[in-house]
């Protein structure tokens, strides 16, 4: 197992009741997977996951794209700037 | 001139950057927090950032603008934290040769932010707090 450590802001932020997750996780994992596993290990984000986007390295990934334990991770829930 | 604020943003600051010999227009974009929000009264906003990646989104805006356009100078600067009404909360702006291009690229530029940079913004009304999307 491996730890995942995924940053949350605003609206997750304050739903999960903190600004970060770790998860402790089997490889191999990817964008979905670490989606649904959120949605397993904190319910309350569940509802709002599916108009998340994933940030590795702080560019959006795509579902199928690979994740490693040393990524810095966050859920990007939809965007309100500007 | 690429920044996230917590203090208010300086508008004259952002002319005198944009300020060239070179540019013969300049295009600036300010957003302000309205009092209201589809017929509910608002009284501030409060501004959230994922700092880096929203700092390296915005270095990437400003750098497809300057591929895209032949622009002088850009900035783009957005406030963290409360602003209250009628304060400033973004600043996109483009100094270019001719008009043209300052305004597409400006065009660009807010549109590309409000669409992607990890910024979020809650609403402060009558009835309570709510995060708002940009992508309803």
């Amino acid at each position: 197992m491996d730890a995942y450590t995924i940053r949350l802001f605003a609206v997750l932020r304050e739903k999960a009741g903190r600004d970060q997750l770790t998860l402790e996780l089997a490889p191999p994992q990817t964008v979905a997977s670490l989606k649904r596993e959120l949605a397993r290990a904190c319910p309350p984000l569940a509802p709002h996951l599916d108009a998340c986007r994933v940030a590795v390295n702080r560019a959006f990934g795509a579902d199928a794209q690979a994740i490693a334990p040393g990524d810095e991770l966050a859920l990007i829930p939809p965007v309100s700037g500007g | 001139m690429i920044a996230l604020h917590d203090e208010p943003l300086d508008l004259a600051a952002v002319h005198a950057y944009l300020a060239s010999p070179h540019a013969g227009g300049e295009v600036v974009f300010t957003g302000t927090v309205r009092d209201n929000h589809e017929g509910h009264a608002v009284s501030h906003l409060d501004f959230e950032a994922y700092g880096e990646m929203a700092l390296a989104q915005m270095h990437d805006i400003a750098e497809a603008m300057r591929q895209r356009w032949s622009v002088t100078k850009v900035a783009l600067l957005h406030r963290v934290g409360r602003v209250e009404v009628g304060g400033l909360c973004v600043i996109v702006g483009v100094s270019a040769p001719h008009r043209a291009e300052a305004f597409e690229a400006c065009r660009y530029g807010i549109d590309t932010l409000k669409r992607d940079v990890a910024i979020w913004k809650r609403e402060t009304t009558p009835d309570g707090q709510f995060w708002q999307s940009n992508h309803p």
